[in-house]
C-alpha cells in the first residue's frame, strides 16, 4: 500500500497551533491573575438543564446525545429519567447551593426553558446566571452538519432565552460540547463572550472569531458529572475524592502562580439524584472550607479576567 | 500475513539468563510521558478514524490541548520533586509547534525519542520509502531540536507495518516499546546489520488504558502502579526487570490526579535497589552487556 503523498506533508507545522482560534499558552507562565477579595479560585458551579424529545432519533445522530432515546417508541425509561431532572433534579442542586451562598451559571436548552418557565424563573430571581445550552438534545451540531441549520438554531435557542429571562445572555454551552468548525463564528455574530466548550485551561482563553473574541472557559474537564456518574461509576465517596483532589492542586498552585478557576458541573438528573446529592453538597462544604474561594458565575469571572488582560 | 510476529523467538521468563543493571539494582524503572499534538483537522488514514466525532471534536481534541498548556507542566513539577527524569515519547511536531515545551524537556536532560510526527498520522498504508521519509524527518527533528540521537520508537498510535523495526535498525534506532511480550529487553529479529531490542513499556500501568479505557479512579491506579512495582521489584532478585510507566500529560496532569501521581512517584523513589534510568540509558546498558550473550544461549 501506498498513502497520498500528502500523509507526510504538515502545512501547518510551525509554532503555535494548527488553527487560528487561539496561540499556544503555557498556563504557568500566565501573567498572576487576582481574583476579587484577593481569592485564590473563582468557583464557578454549572447546573445543566437539558430536554431530551421523546421522538428524537437516535439512529439520525452523528453525535449522539448521551441520555437520549434510545429504546423503541415511545422510550419512557429515558424520557422520564431526564425529565426527572427538569422536575426534581435541578431543585435539589439550587437548594444547596442556596444554602451555601454559591451562585449558578445555569446552562440551560432553550427547549427546557421554554418548556418549565417557572424553573428559569427560579434562576433569574436569584440572580444567577443563565447560559444558553441550544435549544435541545436533539440538535447537536458538528464538522459534517449543515451551518445554516445550525445558524438557525442558535438564533432561536438565544432570541428565545433572552426574551425569557430578560438577561442579556453571553454564554453558550453547545449540547454534547460539540462544535461544527463555524461554530465560533456563528456564536460571536450572536454576541456571545464565552463558551465551556473550549476547556481547555485553567484560565478563560481569548478566542478569534468573525464578530469578535469568544473566551474559552474551564468546566469540568474529565471530572464532569456525566463521565463521573456515567462513565467512570463513582461511588459517591470516590466522586468528592476527585473533586477535592482537583481543586486542592488548583488552590495550592494558585498561592505561586496566580488565581485560578475550578468548575463543577451538575447534570439535573444525575447530581440531582436523591443518592447523589449528598454528596455534591459534601465536595462543596469541603472546598467552601478552604480559605481564598470566591463562589462566583462564568460573566463576573470573565469581567475580573477581561479587566487584567 | 503471519500468525505470530516472527520478531522474536520464545524465551520463558524463569529459564533465560540472568541479567544485571548497573549497582546491583533489582529493577530498572523508565517513566515515559507521551507528549503529543491532535490535529485540530487531521486527513483520513485508509483503516482508521482519527477522532471519535467528525472534526472538529472539540470534546477530544480539548482535553489533548489542555495537557500541552498545563498538564505538562504540572507533570514536571512532579518529576522534579522526586528527581525523575522522563524519556518523552514525543510527536516531533511538538518541537515545532511548542519549541517551549521541548526547551524544558532538554533542559532536565530528558531523553526524546519518537512517536512519530502527530498522533493523528498513523504508519498504516505506508509503503517502505514513506516510512523510512518519516523515521529520517522524526531523527532530524529530534536532532535539530535537542542534539539528542534518536534512541527509541514507540509508534505515533501504536500503528506499525511488518517492516516498522527493520527500518529502524536500519536507521540507528537500539530500542522499540511496541512490543508487550515482556518484562526485560530482548533481542528482536531484523534483516539489518544493526541490532535492535524491545523495550518493556507498558499497556499495564499506561495512564491511558488504566484512566481512559478502564476509568479508574486515581487511586485505584496508584494502588495499580504500586502492585506492580511491588511485584517486578521482588522478582528483580533472581533477575533484574524493567518497569515502565507511561504517562500523558493530558491525563496524569490533570488537577484531579497530581496528588496520586505525587505518590506514586514518592513511593517508587524511596526504594533501594532501583535504577532511575532512561529508555536510552537501559538500551545502551543492555546492548553493551547482555544483548549477545542472551542471542548466543537463544542458539544454544
Amino acid at each position: 500500500m501506498t498513502l497520498p503523498r500528502s500523509y507526510l506533508e504538515y502545512p501547518r507545522r510551525a509554532p503555535g497551533m494548527d488553527h487560528d482560534r487561539y496561540d499556544y499558552r503555557n498556563l504557568f507562565r500566565h501573567k498572576k491573575v487576582s481574583w476579587p477579595g484577593d481569592a485564590r479560585v473563582a468557583l464557578v458551579v454549572v447546573p445543566v438543564v437539558e430536554f431530551f424529545p421523546l421522538n428524537m432519533n437516535p439512529a439520525q445522530m452523528v453525535v449522539k446525545a448521551v441520555g437520549g432515546m434510545e429504546r423503541p417508541y415511545p422510550d419512557y425509561w429515558n424520557y422520564t429519567t431526564r425529565d426527572y431532572g427538569t422536575r426534581v433534579g435541578i431543585y435539589r442542586i439550587f437548594k444547596v447551593l442556596e444554602q451555601l451562598g454559591v451562585p449558578a451559571s445555569v446552562a440551560i436548552n432553550a427547549r427546557a426553558a421554554e418548556r418549565a418557565p417557572f424553573l428559569l424563573k427560579e434562576v433569574t430571581r436569584r440572580n444567577w446566571e443563565v447560559v444558553a445550552h441550544g435549544l435541545d438534545m436533539s440538535q447537536v451540531f458538528h464538522g459534517k452538519s449543515s451551518v445554516d441549520d445550525e445558524r438557525v438554531a442558535i438564533e432561536a435557542a438565544l432570541a428565545s432565552l433572552r426574551k425569557a429571562s430578560g438577561q442579556p445572555v453571553n454564554g453558550w454551552l453547545s449540547p454534547m460540547q460539540s462544535e461544527s468548525h463555524a461554530t465560533l463564528d456563528l456564536l460571536s455574530d450572536q454576541r456571545i463572550r464565552y463558551t465551556p466548550d473550549w476547556n481547555i485551561d485553567d484560565l478563560p482563553v481569548r478566542m478569534n472569531a468573525r464578530s469578535g473574541a469568544v473566551y474559552g472557559v474551564p468546566f469540568a474537564l474529565d471530572v464532569n458529572d456525566r463521565q463521573s456518574v456515567l462513565d467512570f461509576n463513582l461511588s459517591n465517596d470516590a466522586y468528592v475524592e476527585q473533586l477535592v483532589d482537583g481543586f486542592v492542586t488548583l488552590w495550592q498552585e494558585a498561592e505561586q502562580y496566580g488565581g485560578r478557576v475550578f468548575t463543577i458541573s451538575a447534570n439535573s438528573w444525575l447530581t440531582g439524584q436523591p443518592n447523589r446529592i449528598a454528596a455534591f453538597r459534601r465536595a462543596l462544604d469541603i472546598i467552601l472550607s478552604h480559605p481564598g474561594i470566591w463562589p462566583t458565575t462564568y460573566g463576573a469571572m470573565l469581567d475580573a479576567y477581561q479587566s487584567q488582560e | 500475513m503471519n500468525e505470530d510476529p516472527q520478531l522474536y523467538p520464545y524465551l520463558p521468563s524463569i529459564a533465560r539468563p540472568r541479567i544485571s543493571w548497573p549497582g546491583g539494582a533489582r529493577l530498572a524503572v523508565w517513566v515515559a510521558p507521551n507528549i503529543e499534538h491532535y490535529e485540530y483537522d487531521p486527513p483520513p488514514s485508509p483503516v482508521r478514524s482519527p477522532t471519535p466525532r467528525p472534526a472538529p471534536d472539540i470534546n477530544w481534541l480539548t482535553l489533548r490541548d489542555y495537557g500541552n498548556r498545563a498538564g505538562v507542566w504540572r507533570m514536571m513539577q512532579v518529576m522534579d520533586r522526586y528527581g525523575v527524569r522522563g524519556s518523552v515519547s514525543l510527536n516531533v511536531g511538538v518541537c515545532d509547534h511548542y519549541p517551549e515545551i521541548i526547551e524544558a524537556c532538554v533542559k532536565r536532560g530528558w531523553e526524546l525519542f519518537s512517536h512519530g510526527v502527530y498522533n493523528t498520522r498513523y504508519l498504516y498504508g505506508m509503503d517502505t520509502d514513506q516510512e523510512r521519509e518519516l523515521i529520517e524527518d522524526v531523527k532530524a527533528t529530534i536532532y535539530r531540536a535537542s542534539g539528542q540521537p534518536l534512541s527509541g520508537w514507540l509508534s505515533p498510535a501504536l500503528s506499525n507495518t511488518v517492516d516498522t523495526m527493520d527500518l529502524l535498525a536500519d536507521a540507528g534506532v537500539l530500542y522499540t516499546c511496541d512490543l508487550m511480550h515482556d518484562d526485560q529487553p530482548l533481542p528482536v529479529r531484523v534483516k539489518s546489520k544493526n541490532r535492535l531490542i524491545s523495550m518493556p513499556y507498558s499497556l499495564e500501568v499506561n495512564d491511558y488504558t488504566c484512566l481512559a479505557l478502564k476509568r479508574m479512579t486515581p487511586r485505584r491506579y496508584t494502588e495499580t502502579i504500586k502492585a506492580q512495582f511491588d511485584q517486578l521489584w521482588e522478582e528483580g532478585a533472581e533477575n533484574p526487570q524493567v518497569m515502565c510507566l507511561p504517562l500523558h500529560p493530558w491525563l496524569i496532569g490533570l488537577p484531579h490526579r497530581l496528588r496520586e501521581f505525587d505518590e506514586a512517584l514518592r513511593y517508587i523513589t524511596r526504594r533501594d535497589k532501583v535504577w532511575l534510568a532512561t529508555g536510552r540509558e537501559i538500551a545502551q546498558w543492555y546492548l553493551a552487556n547482555h544483548h549477545d550473550p542472551v542471542i548466543s544461549a537463544l542458539g544454544a
